[in-house]
């Protein structure tokens, strides 16, 4: 199975993806922990870019409501754990099992009755607000309050209930992008990554060619959404605290597209590089402006903003396939 | 092969099809022609799933299509091309035929070798590794026709393939079908303009006006019937 | 309760609907003409909101009468992003288009948040805290006042449109796109001008709205959800749906925060959003695309 992954990718591909992954294993090792912050978050998003890049890259659906899955998933895996002291490994099958279902209504409601483009992006954000909303008078979890982890002073890593320290959730979270990476990329040559691709690029003609539109763009939200759900899961068990205020909130939901949008939509590597220049550029710009004596909110915002209209303008492709192109990676 | 009685359909109050009915036996290859709005394409959307008649019904290997969607139809056997052709213009060629190929074959590897196959077949195989973007019309055509054949359909329906082609182009194409239905028995339904194709190609032809049959015959039949020469062939046809 | 506070709740609702509804109209019209989803239309309108706050900081002025410089500035606004921005993509797809003004309003947000800070801020008006009563219902001045100027201004747009040799020139636009360039007609130019009147529309709501409310960055996004549930409610593309959504989200929204809780007021009009894509996508007095 190894060997049919890896066939039909150029050789140069390969070895660069080589030295990516060692240089991600090693990272942690000589990285201070700010650093290691910044790279985990990096991974983070590329994560999530990539589990949006399925629905939008994939299928073609726009997505502008992604932290409703991320909120779910986050909140069902922290609320066992808080009130059941139930492990997060088991804590995400709920999560998962939550998010795919929201998922499934949510694509029920919009393919069945035909909300397609523009229409589909508004029905997302209105069901992430309604979220956010509910989610601020769920008891359950506690409200506007916040749903808090209880945080004990660990000497040792417990993966099993994800406390630890900041390296274990890094490689936690490189496991997770190395895993997507290769899912989707296993996805992408089977049958449902090519009709994926022909829904995509041409509904009718796919239809014309026995492709079942409906049961095939339910596939790519379902997935979707229950892959974000487990970002939602290590966001919860990393930061400690939840506020439906915050996870559900629509700045959330386009920080996350902003990786794929800007490193290239439908392409695999597309995420991670966003992710890459985005989070990196950021953290770099703010950490300038911070030896200049400037400290204020909404400067690393105002940068993605126009990091995105850039690309959108001049890049319609992303930063990718350009970058693949100089990088000799075109077949 | 496909039998279609008293089919009928209107768009808000215009007729486009009106009580038309024909058959088309089994491994022969059947032409349908007349003026542009003659209701052609619509009589295609309706076999195709794409649009269901408002009446009338349509019989294919004694199975009734009425009400079948579009995948569904293509799953039961009946493969079409798009008058205004629709590539996967971000796919490669080889892509866009896997595509088609997918439907029958188990695995991807198995769908590969049969689009390729199909490709040489329509003289698109060197060309496989390119975008579908990068295409002629003329090779776009043959596209369309060898991602509609790699569903392996036992009825194919082709939307004036050969419009935009010149005579060898389009001689080209003509003797490509003519094997595949003399050699694998693939029946053929095919709207055309391009006279020298249908006279070439058709067995029996059918000729629509105004959403109604005016006449059915086999070519040189047709070619003489009077209302024909009225309405469409005009009174000198050089064939 | 009482019915008075129904009556009184559902009235004042209808007031700031008027409001939201001349906002709506804003998008309405880009939508209907342009064919573009203004992303950031609620970001436009915090910006004339802060403009009002400025120029009557600095001129004591009645935002009911700045509301004209300020419509004007916002027109000038809105044409030059249609200029630069929108009509040299054109042809990209949709989610394209759509993209520019998320990024459009992602950059106008945190600007605001970084010149004016977080905080509210607001203004007070010789009229702030009048009210006037007819029967049970007791009304504020403020909004009596913003809801006649909100119909004002719809009013001469649609007289706009309707008759003047300009206005048609639009409608026919958005018609047929070729058509009209076959005409001869400037259809970049005329785009522009009616992203401008669409962003006049919304900055002329803004100041009225500054009279009514205060002003923070983060209500941008909110309002520009509500702006879109309001038009596609209403019928995106119809002027008169434009107003009547907005008549029908304020009452929904102030009944329901009195109904139920406040916070979750916004959650019906999303419901309404959700049902009418469900059911009715093309809105209440919407046409459908064929």
């Amino acid at each position: 199975m190894i060997t049919r992954l890896l066939e039909g990718v150029p050789r140069r591909g390969l070895a660069m993806l080589a030295a990516l992954l060692v240089l991600l294993l090693a990272f942690p090792l000589f990285a201070s922990g700010y650093l290691l912050a910044i790279g985990f978050l990096i991974l983070y998003f590329a994560y999530v870019g990539q589990a949006w890049n399925i629905m939008m890259g994939f299928a073609g659906q726009l997505s502008l409501g992604h932290s409703l899955y991320v909120g779910l998933g986050a909140y069902a895996a922290a609320a066992l754990y808080v009130h059941f002291g139930l492990s997060p490994w088991i804590g995400l099958l709920a999560s998962i099992g939550t998010c795919a279902l929201a998922g499934a209504v949510i694509g029920f409601l919009a393919f069945r009755f035909g909300v397609a483009g523009v229409y589909f992006a508004i029905l997302t954000i209105a069901f992430a607000e309604f979220a956010r909303i509910g989610f601020d008078h769920f008891t359950w979890v506690r409200g506007s309050s916040g749903l808090f982890l209880p945080v004990a002073n660990y000497t040792e890593n417990d993966l099993w209930n994800l406390r630890g320290s900041p390296r274990m959730f890094y490689y936690l979270m490189l496991a997770l992008t190395a895993g997507a990476f290769v899912l989707c990329h296993a996805l992408l040559r089977s049958r449902m990554g090519y009709y994926w691709l022909a829904i995509r690029e041409s509904p009718e003609a796919a239809q014309a060619l026995g492709v079942n539109i409906f049961r095939y763009k339910m596939y790519a939200v379902v997935l979707s959404a229950a892959m974000t759900s487990l970002a939602g899961v290590v966001f919860a068990f990393y930061y400690n605290n939840l506020f439906p205020e915050q996870i559900f909130h629509i700045s959330r939901s386009i920080e996350l597209i902003l990786g794929p949008i800007i490193g290239g939509i439908g392409t695999l590597v597309g995420p991670l590089v966003g992710a890459l220049l985005l989070t990196g550029l950021a953290e770099g710009m703010g950490e300038l402006l911070l030896a200049l004596g400037v400290d204020v909110p909404g400067v690393k915002q105002v940068f993605y903003g126009i990091c995105l209209l850039l690309v959108v303008m001049f890049l319609p492709h992303g930063v990718w396939p350009p970058l693949a192109r100089k990088l000799g990676l075109e077949r | 092969m496909l039998a279609v009685r008293n089919l009928s359909k209107s768009f808000r109050g215009l007729r486009a099809v009106q009580d038309v009915s024909f058959t088309v036996p089994q491994g022969e290859i059947v032409g349908l022609i007349g003026p542009n709005g003659a209701g052609k394409t619509t009589i295609f959307n309706m076999i195709a799933g794409v649009y269901a008649p408002d009446s009338g019904s349509m019989l294919f290997q004694e199975r009734r299509i009425h009400g079948l969607r579009p995948d569904q139809i293509c799953a039961a056997g009946i493969g079409r091309t798009f008058q205004i052709v629709k590539p996967f213009a971000g796919l490669s060629v080889l892509d866009n035929v896997m595509v088609g190929a997918l439907l029958r074959e188990r695995t991807t590897a198995a769908s590969r070798a049969l689009s390729v196959q199909i490709l040489d077949r329509l003289g698109l195989g060197a060309k496989r590794e390119q975008p579908a973007s990068s295409l002629t019309l003329p090779d776009r055509k043959r596209l369309e026709v060898a991602r509609a054949l790699a569903t392996r359909p036992k009825l194919l329906l082709l939307d004036e393939v050969m419009a935009g082609l010149r005579p060898t182009e389009c001689d080209q194409i003509v003797a490509v079908f003519r094997e595949l239905n003399r050699a694998e028995g693939l029946t053929v339904l095919l709207i055309e303009h391009v006279m020298r194709a249908v006279m070439a190609l058709a067995g029996r032809i059918v000729v629509l006006h105004h959403g109604e049959v005016i006449a059915q015959g086999t070519p040189e039949e047709v070619v003489r019937d009077k209302a024909v020469l009225e309405c469409y062939l005009g009174e000198e046809t050089e064939v | 309760m009482p019915v008075e506070i129904y009556l009184n709740v559902a009235a004042s609702g209808l007031l700031t609907g008027l409001v939201y509804g001349l906002m709506a109209l804003g998008l309405s019209v880009i939508f209907g003409v342009v064919r573009v989803v203004n992303f950031a239309h609620g970001e436009m309108m915090t910006v004339a909101m802060y403009l009002t706050l400025l120029l009557f900081g600095a001129l004591k002025l009645d935002p009911l009468v700045l509301l004209v410089p300020i419509a004007a500035v916002l027109f000038v606004f809105g044409y030059l992003l249609q200029i630069g921005l929108i009509n040299p993509f054109i042809n990209r797809p949709e989610h394209s288009q759509f993209m520019l003004l998320v990024a459009v309003a992602l950059i106008l947000v945190n600007l605001q948040l970084i010149v004016f800070g977080p905080d509210a801020q607001g203004i007070r008006t010789a009229y702030s805290f009048d009210s006037f009563q007819l029967g049970p219902l007791i009304v504020d001045a403020a909004k009596v006042y913003a809801a006649g100027a909100a119909l004002v201004v719809a009013a001469a747009l649609f007289a706009f449109f309707r008759f003047t040799l300009l206005g048609k020139a639009i409608r026919a636009c958005a018609d047929n796109y070729e058509g009209a360039r076959v005409v001869g007609l400037n259809v970049k130019h005329l785009y522009a001008l009616t992203f401008g009147l669409g962003a006049a529309c919304v900055g002329a709501a803004g100041a009225m709205l500054m009279a009514v409310i205060d002003v923070t960055p983060t209500i941008g996004p909110a309002y520009t959800l509500l702006a879109f549930v309001i038009v596609i409610t209403g019928g995106l593309g119809s002027m008169p749906g434009a107003l009547l959504g907005g008549l029908l989200i304020g009452i929904t929204e102030a009944l329901g925060g009195v109904l139920f809780t406040p916070s979750a007021k916004s959650m019906f009009a999303f419901g309404l959003l959700v049902l009418v894509l469900l059911f009715r996508p093309q809105g209440i007095l919407g046409r459908k695309t064929a």
